[in-house]
């Protein structure tokens, strides 16, 4: 059996709020699991149980109180991203980890398009052919996930949360990555589109990405599933 | 190759090494003890306060005010790592003219003011044996309109830009070198927001592309959360946390960064 992908062992939070009269916040103690290629591992438990904290822990940033997460990829030394440099951790994103976030975090001027592009162009390389390439994919999932033609070359500052948090699905998603976290990719779309969503993630998991989510929806997380975990298993022993 | 460089993972040799930084101003210390390494293309971001040593640690590692203690060392194109307070003051000059860049907070500091655009992109270029007028120009026009000034302005003095224009005109003058290397000081600040956020993104742009290695002083916890990887925290002239730029702001340790975060007005 070949190892697991993503492999999570003894993970705790705690949240010290050094203004608040030094209180803790246990948020989640002693996670442990085991993600391999093509699964899709939905998370589930009540609000508060640290499912965010779990996902913004293993894409670093979020840091991690206690416990391990290693990340193995084929013929790459296996990373423990709790103890990773930066440079490792700036390199292990961009090539290795998608995350899509609730909300798109806008860059000034820069269109629709080209936010969804960027992942794939290379830094140092902004040749014009390589550009050309990655706007048409671009477009391609713009298209897909029903973002209007007229919208594209507009920078998403002014859209819809809808539209935005499409575009911050195509954007995190259009690079194929081996590891893809999803906090609640699907909150504020409607039956169609988080239908395709549902689409993107099952081909994502064919393709042999190893996927964590959480999602409000029961729906989608039904339809998505390969395997669930409820994080109140894991809620800290006072 | 392709056998070995999916392999390597570990960081690229730094570019920068800075170690164990101290000064003092009298009974005041200004920086204590400070050390990190800059790897190439890493932009970093050093916040806190006025007064808490940022631009004391930029100036020291630039070779613009001789700290007490520590040292800075660089790794140069031909002769490998070296010591920039082992250097002569010409290597020093030569270095900062070359493969590094300076870009000040007030434009007027780091331009001539009174002599024409395409000669400030122009300048380094000439101190380096550059001579042919028309290439000059040539050049000189490229980078007015790589930073979005009007190629019609070339002939114009900067006294009579705006200071969006000024500070965009600043940077093209430092990157005409194409340096490696290039320190900021509070680039953006001073700035209406609109012109800030063509800036920020501009410069966003240009290290990306160039691969250029950047610290950036600034007060903005935005501005260092669009430029830059990595994040320094400064107070009393110690750094008090260090990580990449989300981790800092999404999950502060220190109580001196808690503070910062948590004070900032979410828009």
């Amino acid at each position: 059996m070949t190892q697991a992908l993503l492999q999570i062992q003894g993970v705790a939070k705690r949240f010290t709020l050094h203004h608040q009269n030094g209180v803790e916040l246990a948020v989640l103690g002693e996670a442990n699991m085991e993600v391999r290629a093509g699964e899709c591992v939905v998370l589930d438990g009540p609000s508060g149980m640290g499912k965010s904290t779990l996902l913004k822990m293993i894409y670093a940033n979020y840091r991690t109180s206690a416990g391990s997460i290693w990340i193995r990829l084929p013929g790459r030394a296996p990373i423990d991203v709790t103890s990773a440099s930066p440079y490792e951790l700036v390199r292990l994103r961009k090539e290795s980890i998608g995350y899509v976030s609730q909300f798109l975090r806008v860059i000034p001027r820069v269109s629709a398009l080209d936010v969804v592009a960027e992942p794939l162009l290379d830094d140092g390389d902004d040749s014009p052919e390589i550009l050309q390439v990655a706007r048409v994919e671009a477009g391609r999932w713009l298209t897909r996930l029903r973002i209007p033609e007229r919208l594209w070359h507009l920078p998403p500052a002014t859209f819809s949360g809808g539209e935005q948090q499409r575009i911050n699905i195509a954007r995190s998603m259009i690079k194929p990555r081996p590891l893809l976290l999803l906090d609640e990719p699907t909150a504020s779309l409607d039956l169609e589109n988080a239908q395709t969503v549902i689409d993107l993630i099952r081909e994502a998991s064919a393709r042999g990405a190893a996927i964590v989510g959480i999602f409000h929806d029961v729906h989608v997380g039904d339809a998505v599933a390969t395997r669930r975990i409820n994080l109140a298993d894991f809620r800290t022993k006072e | 190759m392709t056998l070995i460089s999916p392999q390597t993972s570990a960081a690229p040799s730094a570019l920068l090494q800075v170690r164990g930084l101290g000064k003092n101003y009298g009974d005041r210390v200004a920086l204590k003890d400070v050390s990190f390494d800059l790897w190439p293309g890493e932009v970093l971001a050093v916040v806190g306060e006025s007064g808490s040593g940022k631009s004391t640690l930029l100036n020291a590692i630039a070779a613009r005010s001789r700290p007490d203690t520590g040292s800075v060392h660089f790794m140069t194109r031909h002769e490998g790592l070296q010591e920039v307070y082992g250097m002569t003051e010409a290597q020093q000059r030569l270095l900062s003219r070359t493969d590094w860049g300076f870009v000040h907070q007030n434009a007027a500091d780091g331009l001539r003011m009174d002599v024409s655009a395409g000669a400030n992109v122009g300048e380094r270029l000439m101190g380096l044996g550059e001579r042919h007028y028309g290439r000059l120009r040539e050049i000189a026009a490229g980078w007015l309109e790589r930073v979005e000034i009007d190629v019609a302005r070339m002939d114009d003095a900067p006294r009579t830009f705006s200071g969006g224009m000024r500070q965009r005109l600043q940077i093209a003058r430092n990157l005409v070198t194409e340096p490696r290397l290039v320190f900021m000081d509070e680039p953006t600040s001073g700035l209406d927001v609109s012109v800030q956020a063509r800036l920020l993104d501009m410069l966003r742009q240009l290290t990306r592309k160039m691969q250029l290695a950047a610290i950036v002083v600034t007060h903005d916890l935005a501005v260092a959360r669009l430029l830059a990887h990595r994040m320094i925290v400064m107070q009393r002239g110690c750094v008090v946390e260090v990580g990449l730029t989300d981790q800092v702001l999404d999950d502060p340790q220190h109580p001196y960064t808690q503070l910062l975060v948590s004070s900032v007005l979410q828009p």
